[in-house]
């Protein structure tokens, strides 16, 4: 249950960021997800793609500072509150969220976030346990 | 580097320290204490001055060494300024030798930067990074005016095997460095991480300053 994403380092230079899309873009990589964290000096710049595999090439040959975090793809109710659910299952079993981001695409009824949280494998136990639904590393590439 | 040579050579190697200058070799060498060269005195007078302001400093004040020549005929020096930054101790060494100890050579003063009157050595940053594993000695010193008040830019690349996903820990890795430096400049500086392999290289050598003060334009 856990996907992969790409996380790249990023000084604040102008175009540093449209380079990443363009090499993707050039190498036939479709960005699923992404999320910008930044600082007045540095960004993270976090994707989920079609081929993580893949895109890491592209992007490590074009010198870029960048490696695999594990993240969860959660599904959560397309409805008021529906994010306040989840959070509050990880919060009381004390799990720590990094943090997360959503998702563009929706699937029918679902918005799908994905977290970034410290206990990995303790979250995706307790999550399931709850009935939350979480997506596969297939089914996030693939959607 | 002298580890290593050391081990697979099964020797002692020591550092001497001269210029051709004066005598070449032969103005100081180690003992096996290993712990500073001892300068020999019956032939030379070390003295350790301010780079700037020419006063001469005390035991254990970095600054700029200047010798003086006592034996030699033809061509004498005196007070010769080398250009070579070091200390010198007085103390009496352990292998019984009572000759005044200066330390390795830690820079030049042709590289040295005056920010808010206090000489900066650009190998006292460098010295700092070596010394923190998740970043490349590998920098840059920006030298700004900002009103009436130098200011000094330090980048640093960030090894790529310690670059994390997390915010946080950069931030912390860019406070520690800062602290560091601080602590061995003592003036306030600002780091920035920079990414692997963007910082200019001559020759294998990065070009470590710019300084944009008005009526500086050079670079080291
Ligand atoms: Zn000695």
């Amino acid at each position: 249950m856990r996907v992969k994403q790409l996380s790249i380092f990023l000084e604040n230079r102008a175009g540093r960021l449209d380079e990443v899309a363009e090499l993707l873009g050039a190498g036939g990589i479709n960005i699923r997800a992404l999320s910008l964290a930044d600082t007045s000096d540095f960004g993270i710049l976090r994707l989920i793609v079609n081929h993580p595999e893949e895109a890491f090439r592209i992007l490590h040959e074009a010198g870029f500072t960048l490696r695999f975090t594990e993240v969860i793809a959660v599904e959560v109710p397309d409805q008021p509150g529906g994010l306040a659910s989840v959070l509050k299952i990880l919060r009381d079993s004390q799990l720590n969220v990094e943090y997360l981001y959503a998702f563009v695409e929706k699937r029918a009824a679902s918005a799908i976030v994905i977290f970034r949280v410290e206990e990995l494998d303790r979250a995706v136990g307790i999550l399931q346990q709850k009935g939350v639904r979480l997506l596969s590393s297939e089914e996030v590439c693939g959607l | 580097m002298r580890k290593s040579i050391e081990e697979k050579m099964n020797i002692d190697a020591l550092d001497i320290y001269g210029l051709s200058e004066i005598i070449g070799p032969g103005v100081a060498a180690e003992c096996l204490e290993k712990n500073g060269l001892h300068v020999f005195e019956d032939h030379f007078i070390p003295e350790i001055i301010d780079p700037a302001t020419g006063e001469v400093l005390g035991p254990g004040e970095k600054g700029e060494l200047v010798l003086t020549s006592i034996t030699k005929e033809a061509f004498p020096l005196i007070r010769y300024r080398t250009r070579d930054v070091t200390s010198l101790n007085p103390e009496p060494c352990a292998c019984g030798r009572t000759q005044v100890r200066m330390a390795r050579i830690s820079g030049r003063t042709d590289d040295m930067l005056i920010i808010r009157r206090v000489n900066v050595f650009p190998s006292q940053i460098e010295s700092v990074l070596m010394g923190i594993e998740e970043a490349e000695p590998h920098y840059q010193l920006i030298v700004h005016k900002e009103g009436s008040l130098d200011t000094l830019e330090v980048q640093v690349e960030v090894l790529e095997r310690f670059f994390s996903d997390e915010i946080k820990q950069l931030e912390t890795l860019q406070r520690r460095i800062k602290n560091e430096i601080e602590s061995v400049l003592g003036i306030g500086t600002r780091v920035k991480l920079v990414e692997p392999r963007t910082l200019a290289r001559s020759e294998g050598k990065a070009k470590r300053v710019i300084d944009e003060r008005p009526g500086r334009g050079e670079t080291h």
